[in-house]
């Protein structure tokens, strides 16, 4: 049950039994889940973890296996993809190259037959929207990829679809431009109401931008909630992993107790700590951030010694490894001041956490 | 309901019968060379008649043999010329007119075909050279020339110029970098050429036909004169025996350019 | 301002520049250049007594296509060449429109194929242009003719008792030319649908276009520089055919290709055989040119933009 939306909220797309199989290939299992309206909603997963794959589907560029797709309550099962509401940011952007860019946005409303002044209104509407006025009758060729992408939504945006869905649009984008993006989009999505469903590999995309992120592996549903939940309460070790950095250390449950467990770890320590999926007996690990690692220890944690064995200066941060009786440890440490640098590889440490911030779960 | 919306109904039903349309009469030649009725159209039974007497035919034979000397002459030359061609219109630098240096290489794509054969035939007979086997090795040099030409060009293209760069950084001189990486890298480009040449010299009508004279008689010439005599089970014979070398040799360089 | 560094590469490079064009160039300059020069002068040549040509000048072999010369001297208008143009120009113009109509569903049908299907159907597009030539419009003869494929087949379906012989048609001539020439066609708009990016038909039907609309908006404009180069591939050696008109139309519809041959060959009249080549060129480089100047407005358009 997804308690983060009240109920009140109106689902903008039904994903229900949904699969889809390619020859002997079953690219995504069978996935139910719903989008909200007005939301940004993230599907995030590695590549060939089907993501794209359930994108499409509800473009309609490919048919699930079983199940059905509903758009604000309607089954667009029988609907060719130039019939359903929708509209597509496409990873290459796919602007036509033989039309300008106003003729690129006018397309869509071409063909949904808008009258000509309606159409050339929406289109500068479009252009301002993404501050592209000037170039309206250049060619995608003689645009830069930041613009073609602002093109690419425009067009997407122009024809008002019920949603938008955007195949890993900042994947051709530089650094610099793509943190650019990151908001314009957010901005984008607050100022038009349209709902936004994103497809990305990048975890830090999908924490920064959404509002729910739907984490998918191995061709199946790993999670799905807020980026805080997700990171925070990761229900298994791919998603752990997956998002974010983390220390896995082999934890033998001793006992359970609801959603708490008690494990001995390698560190020569047993604690309780916030379980998922484990078992007694079974194996599991214990997940704990490097930045939920204190250096040095603090009072009234678990606490153990190791050795500095390396050490890399981020700028804001420094990554350590610390060797804690043949663990390996990764520790993030904010430099909080200036030049604040004084653990050196070989030194001797103490370090410590919280048993609170340590996650159990099944392997 | 094509989901795909990439697919079109209809275009593989059109492709079908395309195909069909494509090697219908060549399955027919090939039928009626079976024949063993001497009136084409009208089937008498299996035979392998007209295979023996085409085979023992001696003018067919002497036009094959015709063709075959010309061709060969012609494809080594061709390709020696558009090669050297190719290496300087493509790896070159500073080469001036370029471009219309390139139309002047490909002039015979441009002509159609019978000017050029007036164009020889003119030449000829204004200089005086009466050696049959001569004209047609000429001619058929300078048409071929473009068409091995192409392949090359593209396969140098495709090069990476690099890699010739770096051969001349390791101290190989132009010629070792030339012998040893330039030229097994755009090989299949020089194949592809000969192999072209090679058949349109061998497939060529217009101009041997009308430089046809002082007994230099060309295969296709050959079977125009069969043909102007009328249908018969021999010719589709001979017409069988000539799609099997082509298709042999069109295998051939499909197979080689696939390996790419 | 001229003085580049000297790269390394190929050693006395102005040396080898010339060296390695110069065969390609003598040759062209020797069998072709000069000879179509001497095919203009011959054209405004005296015929000769016995065939060949005297260099006098006379500008007869050009009125000779259009007129006839009375015994006085007074011409006297005769279209029999000019419909030989004419048919020329309509059959090349008509197989070059059934070529491109042809061409396209078949390429697209074969891009849309796996990779090795895709290869062997091109394969066997190829193929028939390897058989010679003279042969594929042989087997024609032999379909076409009396009593030929097609006929056998009408009579047995009982459609059509007693047809003579297709042959000798005009479209005779466009079956053979058409069939001869596809495959040049197929290549050239086969490789631009290739290089056609698929994600800008789903971006199509994406923003509701039909598959009408696609193939109208999107699809067929992307491809035109393929068709435009099929085109020319199919269009010029058309112009020039010979052995259609000759083995497909007989001797009585002539196309320019027969025609030329004609006048070297049995009519023995050189200079209007010369004449009658050079406007089969022109005709052929206007052609050229017109398609040469669209592409470079194109270039020239796209650059401004």
């Amino acid at each position: 049950m997804d308690m983060s939306r009240p109920a009140q909220h109106k689902k903008a797309v039904e994903i229900k039994d949904v699969s889809k199989a390619f020859g002997n290939f079953q690219a995504l299992k069978p996935v139910s889940f719903d989008i909200y309206e007005n939301e940004f909603f993230t599907l995030l997963g590695p590549s060939g973890c089907g993501k794209t794959t359930l994108l499409r589907m509800i473009a309609g560029f490919e048919q699930p296996s079983t199940g059905e797709i509903a758009l604000r309550g309607t089954n667009i099962q029988a609907l060719p993809p130039h019939k359903r509401r929708v509209n597509t940011v496409f990873q290459s952007y796919a602007l036509f190259p033989h039309m300008t860019l106003e003729q690129n946005i006018a397309f869509g409303l071409e063909n949904l037959g808008w009258p000509k002044e309606r159409r050339m209104a929406r289109v500068a509407d479009m252009l301002r929207l993404v501050h592209m006025e000037k170039f309206a009758t250049r060619k995608p060729q003689q645009l830069s990829g930041g613009q073609r992408q602002r093109i690419a939504l425009a067009r997407a945006l122009a024809p008002e679809p019920e949603v938008l869905l955007l195949d890993e649009p900042l994947s051709a984008l530089d650094l610099k431009l793509r943190q650019a993006m990151r908001d314009e989009l957010r901005t984008l999505q607050r100022q038009t109401g349209i709902t936004f469903v994103f497809v990305t590999h990048d975890q830090e995309e999908a924490l920064d931008m959404s509002d729910r992120i739907c984490v998918l592996g191995d061709g199946e549903i790993q999670q799905l909630g807020t980026p805080a939940d997700i990171y925070e309460e990761p229900s298994n070790r791919f998603v752990a992993d997956f998002i974010g950095e983390t220390n896995f250390l082999d934890a033998e449950v001793i006992s359970l107790d609801g959603d708490r467990a008690t494990v001995s770890i390698p560190l020569g320590v047993t604690l309780n700590a916030p379980q998922k999926q484990a078992a007694v007996g079974d194996r599991a690990v214990m997940s704990i951030r490097p930045e939920k690692i204190s250096l040095p220890s603090q009072d009234g944690q678990i606490a153990t010694e190791g050795t500095i064995i390396g050490a890399n200066y981020l700028g804001g941060y420094t990554h350590y490894v610390v060797d804690a009786n043949g663990t390996l440890l990764r520790v993030s440490k904010r430099n909080s001041q200036s030049r604040d640098r004084t653990l050196e590889v070989g030194q001797s440490v103490k370090l410590s956490f919280a048993a609170e911030s340590a996650r159990i779960l099944g392997a | 309901m094509t989901s795909n919306v990439r697919r079109y109904p209809g275009f593989g039903l059109f492709s079908l019968i395309f195909f069909v349309y494509l090697y219908l009469p060549i399955a027919v030649v090939v039928f009626y060379s079976f024949n063993a009725n001497r009136i084409v159209s009208n089937w008498g039974g299996f035979s392998l008649h007209w295979y023996t007497t085409a085979l023992s035919n001696a003018a067919l034979v002497g036009a094959v043999k015709t063709s075959l000397f010309v061709a060969t002459i012609a494809t080594v030359l061709s390709t020696i010329v558009a090669l050297m061609a190719a290496l300087v219109l493509v790896r070159g630098r500073n080469v001036r007119f370029r471009r219309v240096s390139e139309t002047v290489v490909n002039l015979p794509l441009l002509l159609p075909e019978i000017v050029v054969a007036v164009a020889v035939l003119i030449l000829f007979s204004e200089v005086g050279l009466t050696n049959g086997l001569l004209k047609l090795t000429i001619a058929h040099t300078t048409f071929c020339i473009p068409f091995a030409f192409l392949p090359i060009r593209a396969r140098l293209q495709g090069m990476d110029a690099d890699l010739e760069e770096a051969a001349r950084d390791l101290y190989a001189s132009a010629w070792v970098a030339f012998r040893r990486v330039t030229l097994p890298l755009i090989l299949p480009g020089v194949f592809a050429g000969a192999m072209l040449a090679f058949v349109i010299s061998m497939d060529d009508f217009i101009t041997s036909n009308l430089l046809n004279s002082g007994g230099a008689t060309t295969l296709p010439v050959y079977i125009f004169s069969l043909i102007k005599q009328g249908v018969s089970p021999q010719l589709n014979a001979i017409s069988t025996l000539i799609m099997i070398v082509s298709v042999v040799l069109a295998t051939v360089a499909f197979l080689l350019q696939r390996r790419q | 301002m001229n003085q580049r560094p000297k790269l390394p590469g190929w050693p006395k490079l102005s040396d080898w520049n010339v060296l390695g064009l110069l065969p390609a160039h003598l040759i062209m300059l020797m069998t072709l250049i000069i000879p179509v020069g001497i095919i203009a002068l011959v054209s405004f040549s005296t015929r000769g007594p016995y065939g060949g040509f005297d260099y006098v000048f006379t500008t007869a072999p050009y009125k000779q296509i259009l007129f006839n010369e009375g015994w006085s001297g007074e011409l006297e208008f005769n279209p029999q060449y000019l419909i030989v143009v004419a048919r020329t120009v309509i059959l090349s113009l008509a197989t070059t429109i059934i070529c491109l109509a042809l061409s396209f569903p078949v390429a697209y049908f074969i891009s849309l194929q796996k990779t090795s299907a895709k290869m062997l159907l091109i394969y066997l597009v190829t193929l028939p242009f390897w058989v010679s030539m003279i042969v594929r419009v042989y087997s024609w003869i032999i379909i076409l003719g009396n009593d030929g494929v097609i006929a056998k087949a009408l009579r047995a379906l009982g459609i059509n008792e007693n047809m003579g012989s297709l042959l000798f048609t005009d479209t005779a001539m466009l079956i053979g030319l058409v069939y001869s020439y596809i495959p040049l066609m197929i290549l050239p708009v086969f490789a631009s649908i290739e290089k056609l990016d698929p994600a800008l038909v789903e971006a199509s039907h994406d923003l509701y276009g039909s598959r009408l609309t696609t193939l109208r908006r999107v699809i067929l404009p992307l491809c035109r520089p393929g068709m435009a180069a099929g085109a020319i591939l199919v269009f010029v050696p058309c112009l020039g055919a010979v052995l259609e008109p000759v083995l497909l139309g007989g001797g009585k519809t002539m196309m320019m290709g027969n025609l030329i041959q004609l006048q070297f060959g049995a009519a023995r009249n050189w200079p209007l055989g010369a004449a009658i080549s050079i406007v089969l060129m022109c005709a052929v480089m206007v052609f050229l040119l017109w398609r040469g100047v669209q592409a470079m407005r194109k270039e020239g358009r796209e650059a401004s933009a």
